[in-house]
């Protein structure tokens, strides 16, 4: 009986110093910031890595005009617009390099415009992400 | 060049160009007179066999080697033969952008002199991005008129569809109610011809080769049994089926673009010069009747550029002889 107390009492305990919060973070625990500036025709930084299961929280800025962040198989989609930062959680499941496009079209150079993501396999495994 | 003329698309692709020769829907069935009716009740005309050529992606105003000889060498071409199409449809990419003041609309005025010498009845054509995409289509629409619409010829329905103004690559929920209303018109059977800039269809999305409500659009023409999509954007030749639907791309009239299942960049392959028109060329389409109704059928016409091959020739053309 007592036992069988002391072991309910343990995990409760052990449950409450590992809360996760909706989106499977440690509650305590802020995503690592990556700032990404986009300007005509690029995007800068032009690669960010990333682990697999990692929570990153990435700030989108301009430069000038309206651009497009697209990198589909992660699931962003968004605009960057003047004078607005936008931020963008996300918590890569897969390994590999992704294509970020702009697909907000910004002028002749627009088709060129990208930059690459890359996931790689860490220690971050078992988080859950979106 | 006449604005009504104009309207009327040739289509002729430099690099690729498409020929589409497009036979109606034998109008022997109640069903078939009543389409034939319809079809012919705007502009008065009767199913018949005709033939119509696909330009794309001229981008006049750009500064490569080949300048506007790729799209004059493609005129030249459409004006050689011996029986003229009856259309001519651009796919979009008139022009190369620019932001220097007035010099788009000087882009836009060479397009139409160019495209003016082409001894077809009618010509049409829709915006790409680079016509379009930074002002919304205003440009566009003062020189061309309107980005998205329909017209009936000899027994087929022909639907052009903006995917390029709205500056993402899409068409849009105002325009796709459009189209719904546009097509609600029709049987299941109406031999229909969209031509569009962007793919309907995730081609390559990473290369933005893609149109957001591709799938919205796709679906609208799902019920039609006899719809032939035309587009450009690509830079290279290119066959989907969605359903009973076929959808073509055309080459470009400037450069091309490799496979992108062969590579991971999208680069522009590089100009040759003792081949300037390779990976151009034209496309031909031939429709036929059966049993079913209209056939379509696609082909490449190879550019005939044997006078004008060889360094030699080629320097005295080139805007940059020394590239």
């Amino acid at each position: 009986m007592h036992s069988h107390i002391r072991l309910t009492a343990a995990l409760v305990l052990s449950a409450a110093a590992f809360t996760m919060d909706d989106r499977g973070v440690r509650a305590a625990e802020e995503p690592r910031v990556i700032t990404i500036t986009a300007k005509r025709f690029e995007f800068s930084p032009k690669e960010i890595t990333i682990q697999q299961g990692e929570t990153v929280k990435l700030l989108l800025r301009t430069d000038d005009v309206t651009h497009g962040f697209f990198v589909r198989p992660l699931g962003i989609d968004e605009e960057i617009v003047p004078g607005k930062t936008t931020e963008v959680v996300v918590t890569p499941r897969t390994q590999g390099r992704y294509t970020t496009i702009c697909d907000h079209f910004c002028g002749a150079g627009h088709g060129g415009m990208k930059m690459t993501i890359v996931v790689e396999a860490g220690t971050a495994a078992g988080k859950v992400g979106p | 060049m006449d604005r009504r003329r104009f309207l009327t698309v040739s289509s002729v692709s430099l690099g690729v160009g498409a020929l589409h020769t497009m036979a109606p829907l034998l109008t022997g069935s109640a069903e078939g007179a009543e389409l034939a009716r319809l079809l012919g009740h705007e502009n008065g005309e009767r199913p018949a066999p005709f033939r119509v050529f696909q330009l794309s992606d001229t981008h006049v105003g750009w500064d490569g080697a080949l300048g506007t000889l790729a799209f004059e060498r493609a005129v030249d071409i459409v004006n050689s033969l011996a029986q003229a199409p009856d259309l001519v449809l651009f796919t979009g990419d008139l022009t190369h952008d620019t932001e220097k003041p007035g010099e788009h609309a000087e882009r836009m005025k060479r397009f139409r002199e160019i495209a003016g010498r082409l001894k077809v009845p009618k010509i049409y054509q829709v915006p790409g991005e680079h016509d379009a995409g930074l002002d919304g289509g205003e440009l566009y629409r003062s020189v061309f008129g309107a980005t998205f619409y329909s017209f009936d010829h000899k027994g087929f329905h022909f639907v052009a569809l903006d995917n390029v103004s709205r500056a993402k690559p899409e068409v849009g929920l105002e325009q796709r109610a459009w189209l719904a209303k546009d097509l609600a018109r029709f049987p299941r059977t109406a031999p229909i011809v969209v031509f569009t800039h962007r793919p309907l269809f995730d081609l390559r999305p990473d290369w933005e080769w893609f149109t957001r409500d591709g799938d919205e659009v796709m679906s609208l023409l799902a019920p039609y049994e006899n719809v032939t999509v035309l587009y450009g954007h690509i830079h290279r030749e290119h066959e989907q089926a969605i359903g009973s639907a076929r959808l073509f791309a055309a080459r470009s009239l400037c450069f091309a673009f490799p496979d992108p299942q062969l590579v991971a960049d999208k680069k522009a392959i590089p100009f040759d010069k003792a081949e300037p028109f390779k990976n151009l060329g034209i496309r031909q389409v031939r429709a036929s009747l059966g049993s079913r109704g209209a056939a379509v059928e696609v082909s490449e016409v190879s550019l005939d550029a044997r006078e004008l091959s060889g360094t030699e020739g080629f320097n005295q053309l080139l805007k940059n002889p020394s590239l």
